[in-house]
């Protein structure tokens, strides 16, 4: 019952006029940005960071609850009346949504998409309350080996379980370490990677990459793909449900929360796998399997929910073990990092009062998020008519002005664009951007852990795998690997074997599932590998 | 010579069109019709469906007039085009829709019509949704 007591102590932070405001503030922001595919609430976040260092923790973490929750709810637009997802957890939404949306039911599409994310929302959060603080009582015993084998898990869950190709995964991974080690060594005082010269000595901000990354990036690759044909205007009208649609979405909503969850809290969860774990399960339950295809409720309801609950589940590993598994989450440590805060298992210690306000703050924006989508989805339509030429400009802008603001020096602005162009190149090469940002932000506790560990040993190799829980990652990480290999030697020796064996891989059950998902990512690729 | 109207999927296109087709018939010319759409946003509420111009076509067809419609999905700026295909087309006359705009959106949006009006070789003959 602690924790209760907390959360309304968190309540009670949060309830003033002024956080209130900003929680307004943030869900806003979240959700237009949500809905114009390819600004996501990561790359709107890493352009705030600069903004919130100027303000008290808890009223950044506030905006950035808000707009992360945000973006969630916004994705779900774009994916539903216009079949280009905004971001990768949404990409199972369209299948169904958009064609119901063409079908002339946009509306109730809206409709059960909003209030599953606001239930899944709801849930997830009250998920965090119980599990949280568990997590990391349970980490603050945790020693340096054990760490370092988590966090490497979590890298072998961003580069190969969430994304498509586990090589470009690690590639990117690679770069993103690459660009964490830059810098002064901090255990012997070796300049590394800086080229001599003084401005990097430092290392290369956190801002600077993702602003680099996801706002320059983005811009110069819609800058080289800017025309593009115009979608016709899908009337969307006020989003409502009748009853067989509520009877036929409050199961899918509880489900995919469920299936959501976990998988977010995971340190190698994510949103893709639940959101499509979500979806076949409705299609297999479902008593219109029929309808499938040509524009199922529940097809809608089930993967909305699975991808809120899952964006709740995120901020367990972040908060608990300052282990960030999706891009906001990992802007949002940098941000904390900023303050002078450090993220781990003590946070929770050391900083209850602000945890606490933060997920009191879910809650509100969850509820508000709700009130802003239901009866604005029309207006929130809108925004995808402004002209791309304004909205980059903008962005441009922004990152421009937040890269200089972190040390005032011309030398960064250079940099941004190396990294923007960098980014470009990421795009272009289809190389996701989440294990960059991620390899950037935990590269250095990595290596101090990892070096930690070896120093208890004396530099013997075995100071790695100390302790039950390493081996448990270490054997999931060999798992997660070894898993193709395991489905290509299955498939070898069936082909062998000549029996009339069923694998012919997953999926199989359904006719045109792999196809419409297919189109679905396809369409996602063309935008942006933001995730 | 040709009369030109810029159609777009909402009771000022409607509009427009009728007032065209009279205009046409008046003057024994042809009609062509075109709606353009932007390619530089992600929906523009000016492009007409496919069924819209279909069913455009069907009306013509039947006031047996020679006509044309035409749909452009290039470029940024609806005036400059409809003014490129009217010099182009040699166009005796350009019939468009015209709508309040209030002083901020026209800042903020610009006039496409107003353009039309101001930078058109020949004849415009701007009409008010009905």
């Amino acid at each position: 019952m602690d924790n209760i007591t907390s959360l309304i102590g968190g309540f009670g932070d949060v309830l003033s006029p002024m956080n209130l405001l900003i929680a307004l503030l943030g869900v806003t922001v979240g959700t237009a940005v949500g809905v114009l595919p390819g600004i996501g609430p990561a790359m709107t976040v890493a352009l705030l960071l600069p903004i919130t260092y100027g303000m008290a923790p808890v009223e950044g973490l506030i905006l950035f609850a808000g707009i992360f929750y945000g973006g969630m709810y916004g994705g779900s637009t774009t994916s539903i009346l216009l079949n280009t997802p905004g971001e990768s957890a949404s990409v199972v939404t369209a299948i169904e949504g958009n064609k119901m949306a063409k079908a002339g039911r946009a509306a109730q599409a809206l409709a059960t998409s909003a209030i599953g994310s606001f239930i899944a929302g709801t849930i997830g959060t009250l998920g965090i309350v119980f599990l949280m603080p568990q997590v990391a009582k349970f980490a603050i015993s945790l020693g340096a080996p054990e760490y370092l084998a988590i966090i490497l898990l979590t890298f072998t869950g961003v580069t190969a379980v969430l994304g498509a190709s586990r090589v470009r995964g690690l590639a990117s991974l690679l770069v993103g370490l690459t660009i964490g080690v830059v810098g002064i060594d901090f255990v012997t005082g070796q300049q590394r990677l800086t080229g001599g010269l003084p401005q990097l000595a430092d290392g290369i901000d956190v801002v600077v990459v993702a602003v680099g990354i996801f706002a320059v990036g983005e811009a110069l690759w819609v800058a080289a793909h800017l025309r593009r044909k115009a979608g016709e205007v899908i009337p969307v009208g006020r989003p409502w449900m009748g009853r067989s649609d509520w009877s036929r979405s409050w199961k899918p909503w509880l489900r995919g929360t469920l299936l959501g969850f976990p998988f977010g809290a995971m340190p190698a969860g994510g949103a893709e796998i639940p959101t499509l774990l979500s979806y076949t399960a409705e299609k297999k339950l479902s008593r219109h399997p029929e309808e499938f295809g040509k524009g199922a409720i529940e097809g809608v309801a089930g993967p909305e929910a699975a991808n809120n609950a899952s964006a709740a589940g995120t901020l367990v590993p972040m908060l608990a073990l300052g282990l960030p598994t999706n891009a906001t989450a990992a802007i949002m440590l940098a941000a904390l990092q900023g303050w002078g805060i450090e993220p781990g298992p003590l946070l929770l210690t050391k900083e209850p009062a602000l945890v606490w306000a933060l997920i009191a703050s879910l809650f509100i924006g969850n509820t508000m998020l709700l009130l802003l989508n239901l009866p604005l989805a029309p207006a929130w339509a809108k925004l995808l008519q402004i002209p791309r030429p304004y909205l980059y400009a903008g962005i441009l802008f922004f990152a421009s002005m937040g890269a200089y603001a972190v040390n005032s020096q011309p030398f960064d602005l250079w940099l941004l664009l190396a990294l923007g162009l960098l980014g470009f190149a990421m795009r272009r090469f289809g190389l996701p951007v989440l294990p960059l940002i991620v390899g950037v932000i935990l590269g250095p506790l990595v290596e101090r852990k990892g070096r930690q560990s070896l120093q208890l040993t004396g530099g013997d190799l075995s100071g790695l795998v100390g302790g039950p829980v390493a081996w448990v990652c270490y054997v999931l990480i060999v798992i997660a690997l070894a898993w193709p290999l395991v489905g290509l030697v299955r498939s070898r020796l069936g082909r062998s074997g000549g029996s009339g064996d069923h694998h012919d891989g997953p999926g199989s059950g359904d006719g045109q599932g792999p196809d419409a998902l297919a189109s679905a990512r396809a369409g996602y690729s063309f935008n942006s590998p933001e995730a | 010579m040709t009369v030109l109207v810029g159609f777009v999927p909402n009771p000022l296109g409607e509009s427009a069109l009728t007032a065209a087709v009279a205009e046409a018939r008046r003057r024994g010319e042809r009609l062509l019709v075109v709606n353009m759409s932007r390619d530089d946003v992600l929906v523009d509420a000016r492009r007409a469906g496919e069924e819209q111009l279909e069913r455009v076509r069907r009306d013509l067809e039947e006031l047996a007039l020679e006509f044309e419609v035409r749909q452009i999905e290039e470029g940024g700026d609806a005036a400059e085009v409809i003014l490129d295909v009217a010099r182009e087309e040699k166009a005796s006359v350009i019939v468009i829709g015209l709508r309040h705009r209030t002083p901020v959106g026209k800042l903020l949006l610009g006039s496409a019509a107003q353009r039309i009006l101001l930078d058109a070789d020949c004849p415009v003959l701007a009409v008010k949704a009905g």
